[in-house]
């Protein structure tokens, strides 16, 4: 029972690994456990900005190319060696070497927010321009072609280390993305209360002044940038592995824009928020894909062009209202918010106690 | 040495594109320090006000440069007092806001507008450089280019507004003790950067196909240019666009016109680690 007081989120947290471990397999239809992983592999992604913007005060708004680089990196070479240890391996390895790379330039340079929002964006459109343009027979590495917009489909599932026809089915697949959720979430937590994680944060709360007490910021958000590109990379991989298939939707803005999204509507400094937003929005747009080729008949005509409600279900109409109304009305998000609510009733009603109101 | 020529000439061009697409985010930059992640949409509603305009038979040139730069100024100004206003100062805010602004954009015009395949013809002809020719509106681009950068720096250097524009860009608080109603410089200059960028889509449109996602196409190159140039928003654009312009063109002969924006990529990644506050962070810092 102490446990639970002193790290309640964590006991929290332990238990509801257990029980989507445990007892939802059991429970539920096999379609639904194909759409729970790659909702997993979503809040995997979800956690990495968590991490990097959350808790580091780094905007990257090209979080989507780690999580691509780590899905192509993973098909190319699982297609040229047929076991996909090694590819997991380079799938988490090169993002956060491309990630150091990128890191070095844009930290060492002390270049404002606003910068490095802008490159890396930059970053996530010209990847999508690249890899769109590798359409055709001739791009190919080894015996893997790229694919330009079509990309890679025809990728083997996950095996066991060292034992390439004993490879993971839907149930397989499920298991592993679930348990590297929970362990990247736990992983984090870990990472956040070491001196590491301690020294990152003070970073985000005042740079200038971390730096007097010795510490090089630089440094600093260069691991953590890089640590943050290992886990986006790993879920790319996941996300390869779930359906068999990479394209470059992945460094499509709109990607890289639900990403940013999940961590602000779910909420900046939590894990736990983005995690949640993930899978409710992630939902919310498979819902609405299936609404918007429905019969829904509401609609107007305003100088003769006819507007149609089902229309206007369009994905990037609604990232777009979410982003503004967030920004405008709940900008630190739904969890804060949340908290927030709860505290301030707690210590409101602790102030009518201490007046000592007669009446109760 | 006609090849000289034509090179020549399709590098001047690529400068001059890019420092037509950028100025406008330039100006909006260095006078308020926002980025406004929907300028390629900004881009795309001049090129559809062009588009649509001279279909339903207005004149090409009046809809491109009255009509696409006066839709879009309108319109940044409507922007600025719902959006950037409200949020000044708070940059990650602004970010977020105006990117989920240029997402609203495409959703919008893909439900109205839709996908739109429609290109037009560019108009002025060809002219021929020895064994090769060249498209009359290349050399029209260039002018343009030519004219609208004097065009701002006539503005800024010799007008009234000029004047309260270059102050208040150089110290806000100061501007407004001395009288300066910095709102309305803001909500002008806002309205300057969207006409331009309105005016930039609208003069590319006969080279390219409009669509609602056409803003990717430029956003990286103008991002680009504007990071590289830094915040002094004339000596920036034109000095950023000189610079990259000619290495993407150079890539893009040898290569692809992609390799040639990854090439540009590279080398503002390698650009701010030296100059992080870009070109005129250390030169022509007293420019305009």
């Amino acid at each position: 029972m102490s446990a639970l007081k002193r790290h309640p989120s964590l006991v929290v947290m332990f238990a509801l690994a257990l029980i989507f471990v445990f007892i939802v397999p059991q429970v539920t239809e096999l379609y639904i456990i194909n759409d729970m992983t790659v909702f997993a592999v979503m809040a995997t992604l979800a956690l990495s900005l968590a991490l990097v913007w959350g808790f580091g005060g780094i905007l990257s708004l090209g979080q989507s190319v780690f999580f691509g680089i780590g899905g192509y990196v993973y098909a190319i070479t699982v297609l040229n060696t047929g076991e996909s240890t090694i590819p997991i391996l380079l799938g988490v390895v090169v993002p956060m070497a491309f990630a150091a790379v990128l890191g070095y330039f844009m930290f060492y340079g002390r270049i404002s927010d606003i910068y490095l929002a802008v490159i890396t964006l930059t970053v996530s459109l010209i990847f999508y321009h690249l890899i769109v343009s590798t359409s055709g027979g001739q791009w190919r590495i080894g015996k893997s072609p790229i694919g330009g917009y079509n990309g890679i489909p025809g990728l083997p599932p996950i095996n066991v280390p060292g034992d390439p026809s004993a490879r993971l089915g839907f149930e397989g697949k499920y298991y592993l993305s679930i348990i590297v959720l929970f362990l990247t979430y736990f992983g984090i937590r870990w990472l956040l209360a070491t001196r590491f994680g301690r020294v990152a944060v003070s970073i985000r709360e005042n740079e200038a002044r971390t730096e007097l007490i010795g510490y090089d910021a630089r440094a600093y958000k260069l691991a953590l940038y890089a640590i943050g590109a290992g886990v986006a990379g790993l879920a790319g991989v996941l996300y390869a592995n779930w359906g068999g298939f990479i394209s470059p939707v992945v460094f499509n803005i709109f990607f890289t824009a639900q990403i940013i999204v999940w961590v602000m509507v779910g909420g900046l400094g939590t894990l736990v928020g983005p995690m949640l937003a993930a899978v409710a929005i992630q939902y919310l747009v498979t819902q609405l894909g299936a609404a918007a080729t429905s019969e829904i008949k509401a609609g107007l005509t305003i100088f003769g062009m006819r507007l149609d409600l089902k229309d206007f279900l369009d994905s990037n109409i609604i990232l777009g209202v979410i982003f503004i109304v967030f920004k405008q009305f709940i900008p630190k998000g739904i969890v804060p918010f949340i908290r927030d609510w709860f505290s301030e009733r707690r210590t409101h009603g602790r102030r009518q106690a201490e007046s000592g109101s007669p009446a109760e | 040495m006609d090849f000289a020529a034509v090179i020549f000439i399709q590098v001047l061009f690529a400068i001059a594109s890019l420092a037509l697409i950028s100025l406008g985010l330039a100006i909006i930059f260095g006078m308020m320090r926002v980025i406004n992640f929907a300028h390629g949409e900004f881009l795309m509603m001049g090129g559809f006000t062009t588009l649509l305009l001279s279909n339903a038979g207005m004149n090409l040139w009046v809809a491109m440069f009255v009509a696409a730069p006066l839709l879009v100024g309108l319109f940044g100004v409507v922007v600025e007092r719902l959006i950037i206003r409200r949020l000044y100062g708070r940059i990650f805010e602004t970010v977020l806001a105006t990117w989920g602004l240029s997402l609203l954009m495409i959703g919008v015009a893909s439900v109205t507008v839709g996908y739109y395949q429609s290109t037009m013809q560019a108009p002025l002809g060809s002219v021929a450089i020895g064994n090769y020719r060249e498209s009359g509106y290349t050399f029209f681009v260039i002018a343009v280019a030519i004219l609208v950068l004097g065009g701002v720096y006539f503005g800024l250097r010799f007008t009234r507004f000029g004047l309260l524009a270059r102050g208040t860009m150089q110290n806000p608080a100061m501007a407004a003790a001395l009288g300066v109603n910095t709102g309305r410089v803001y909500a002008v200059t806002f309205f300057v950067g969207s006409a331009l960028s309105g005016l930039a889509g609208a003069v590319l449109t006969p080279l390219v196909s409009v669509s609602p996602v056409i803003g990717f196409s430029y956003i990286a190159r103008a991002f680009i240019t504007v990071i590289g140039g830094g915040a002094v928003a004339l000596s920036g654009t034109i000095s950023a666009s000189a610079l990259f312009g000619s290495i993407s063109q150079f890539v893009a002969f040898a290569t692809t016109p992609v390799v040639g924006e990854v090439a540009l990529l590279i080398a503002a990644i390698i650009l701010i680690r030296i100059l992080p506050e870009g070109i005129t962070g250390r030169f022509f810092r007293r420019g305009l």
